[in-house]
């Protein structure tokens, strides 16, 4: 019996969307198996509070791991714990988030067991009875898919691209004992966190992006409106250019050299499509182009596209979804 | 001071990628092949370091064949003192191609190890902090931004919504992702001088690979593209598409 284990991505005592979605696909894999998904929690504190989210998504086993230096992330201390948690069971693969956490995690991991792993796998599936795994390769030009040869894999999956499904798993709970390694001297000295409205542009489920076509800094009032009417769970993104020119943090480039974003919902503002942008965000569920010129190479990737102004369509847009979104309540 | 930059030899980020027919491989016709784009910013770290604090002597690396050469006396014209090509062939296991590069580093021992945050081509973000499992040094990923002082490394490293002030003692190894590391040109002094300077190249035999690729195909196709008129009504018709028929809204 091989089954899956997945590390619990928390941030603020709150398990992370993607851990979710992590769960999700991975009890909808171990129910075709014939196996159990296990889940572990890191903390320094109340670990126990999130069992019972983690039951409701499919873990049929939560182990939590609980220690005063476990509060704040640390590469060593936590593949260390889970190292030595992977080595008490029986594991055909061990899951992580494709965020920044778990891509600094999990490579580590895989040189500790001395074995394979696929980064950011966009599909999961079981084909002739073995796991086989989609990931996206040369920038999203084309997508590869790959099977293990060394167990337990370790796979990291990227945010969004999977749906979270309730499907209540057995949810017995452990506490796990664990020596922690001496970091001499590597600690994290401070954190700085954006605001609240500053959801990462990679989580988000809308991404509205603005590009050079946007004219200056001071109309990405008419970006920040049209997120704000999409809700909570959306985030501006941008084009290098922007970026370079300074009007934007590097945090929320989108491409080749930014980030990789799978949201449902792609709003591409004054954005040309150089393949270096598309490369960031060509697995976006369904993309709008808005662009003044006909003919830019964005509208070759776009689901829906408008020939226009940003600046005259983004307050007409931005009111319509909010009344969309208000009409509902 | 002893710095490595590990660099790979990938595809341009514009070239187009063809598939060959019914094969798990790509087509090199045709294709211009650059250094990544991050192991560019981290060689860019590796010569401000060096500008910082002589002396340093610092070594590009690479495992690829005969071709990355070119990629390797670039990275002389940019500063580098010496390069290294470990000749052998290009895995997707990244722990396979880890292993290469870590017994080549354990056997100069340096302070500090560069890598771009991901190559270009398989973009897997693994070798970095696996050479550093491998080897027992300290790792920060994704890092913007570091310093040196005193055998301390003060890195900012960018996180979801933020970034993280992390330190390391040395010898460290830390990724490098874009930020205040943008990469120069090489100066025609440059280009003159590092046809004078050491590059080595040995053969390496590469662990098997423990991924097996069972396809590799185009994205699936878009349905094709809805144009919408400009306009209030074109507008309230988007909002109601991306409702009814995306199922986005
Ligand atoms: C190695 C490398 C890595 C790179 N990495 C990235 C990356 O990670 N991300 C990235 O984005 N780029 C990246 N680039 C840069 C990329 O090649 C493009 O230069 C960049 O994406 C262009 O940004 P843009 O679309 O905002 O600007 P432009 O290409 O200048 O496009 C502006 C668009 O706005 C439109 N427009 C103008 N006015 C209006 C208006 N009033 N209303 C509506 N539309 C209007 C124009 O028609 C045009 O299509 C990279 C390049 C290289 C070489
Ligand atoms: N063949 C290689 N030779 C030298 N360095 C490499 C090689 N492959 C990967 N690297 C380094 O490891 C980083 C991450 O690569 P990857 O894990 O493949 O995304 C790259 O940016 C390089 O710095």
């Amino acid at each position: 019996m091989s089954n899956f284990l997945v590390f619990v991505e928390q941030r603020g005592g709150c398990i992370s969307a993607v851990t979710r979605e992590i769960l999700s696909v991975a009890s909808c894999l171990a129910k075709e198996f014939g196996v159990e998904v296990h889940a572990l929690v890191l903390g320094d504190d109340m670990l126990a509070s999130s069992s019972d989210e983690l039951t409701d998504y499919g873990a049929d086993r939560i182990f939590l791991a609980e220690h005063s230096d476990l509060g704040t992330y640390l590469g060593e201390t936590f593949s260390s714990v889970i190292v030595s948690t992977v080595k008490l069971g029986d594991y055909r693969a061990v899951m992580f988030p494709a965020t920044a956490m778990g891509k600094d995690l999990a490579p580590r991991v895989t040189a500790m067991l001395d074995t394979a792993m696929a980064t950011d796998v966009t599909q999961l599936e079981v084909s002739e009875g073995e796991l086989e795994i989609t990931r996206p390769v040369y920038g999203g030009k084309v997508f590869a898919k790959m099977r293990f040869t060394a167990f337990p894999a370790v796979i990291s999956l990227r945010p969004n691209a999977f749906s979270s499904k309730k499907s209540s798993g057995a949810g017995h709970i452990k506490n796990i004992e664990f020596s922690l390694p001496s970091t001499e001297g590597h600690r994290v000295k401070e954190i700085e966190t954006l605001g609240r409205k500053n959801l990462d542009v990679s989580e988000a489920h809308s991404v509205v992006s603005g590009g050079r076509g946007m004219k200056e800094p001071g109309n990405w009032k008419l970006l920040e409106d049209l997120r704000d009417a999409l809700g909570p769970e959306s985030a501006l993104g941008a084009s290098r250019a922007v970026v370079d020119a300074g009007w934007r943090p590097h945090g929320e480039q989108v491409g080749q050299t930014g980030k990789t974003v799978a949201p449902k919902l792609y709003f591409a503002v004054g954005i040309s499509g150089a393949v270096q942008h598309l490369a960031g965000m060509r697995t976006a569920q369904t993309i709008v182009a808005i662009n003044k010129d006909a003919d830019a190479p964005i509208f070759g990737v776009a689901d829906y596209g408008i020939v226009g102004d940003a600046m005259e369509i983004l307050p007409i847009l931005a009111e319509k979804v909010d009344q969309l979104n208000s009409e509902e309540y | 001071m002893e710095i490595i930059v590990c660099v790979k030899r990938v595809p341009d980020t514009e070239t187009r990628i063809r598939i060959l027919e019914d094969s798990c491989e790509i087509s090199s016709e045709g294709v211009k092949y650059i250094t990544s784009p991050y192991d560019e910013f981290a060689l860019e770290a590796g010569v401000r370091m060096k500008e910082a604090h002589e002396p340093v002597c610092l070594t590009v690396l690479t495992l690829g064949d005969e071709r990355a050469q070119e990629n390797l006396r670039n990275a002389l014209a940019l500063g580098a003192d010496q390069a290294n090509l470990l000749r052998g062939s290009l895995t997707m296991d990244g722990l396979a191609t880890a292993k290469v590069l870590a017994k080549e580093i354990d056997s100069t021992k340096p302070d500090l190890v560069l890598f771009g945050v991901k190559a270009g081509d398989d973009d897997q973000q693994q070798v970095g902090p696996m050479v550093a499992t491998l080897l027992g040094y300290k790792c920060a990923t994704n890092v913007s931004n570091f310093e040196i002082h005193e055998s301390v490394a003060t890195c900012q490293r960018q996180i979801e919504g933020g970034t993280e002030v992390i330190e390391l003692p040395l010898p460290a190894v830390i990724t490098v992702t874009k930020g205040e590391f943008d990469p120069r040109y090489p100066s025609l002094k440059g280009i003159m001088a590092a046809k004078k300077k050491p590059l080595v190249t040995k053969d390496v035999e590469v662990p098997e690979s423990r991924l097996i690729m069972t396809s590799l195909e185009y994205p699936p196709e878009r349905d094709g593209i809805h144009m919408i008129e400009d306009g209030m009504d074109g507008i309230a018709e988007l909002v109601q598409l991306l409702r009814e028929e995306a199922k986005v809204l």
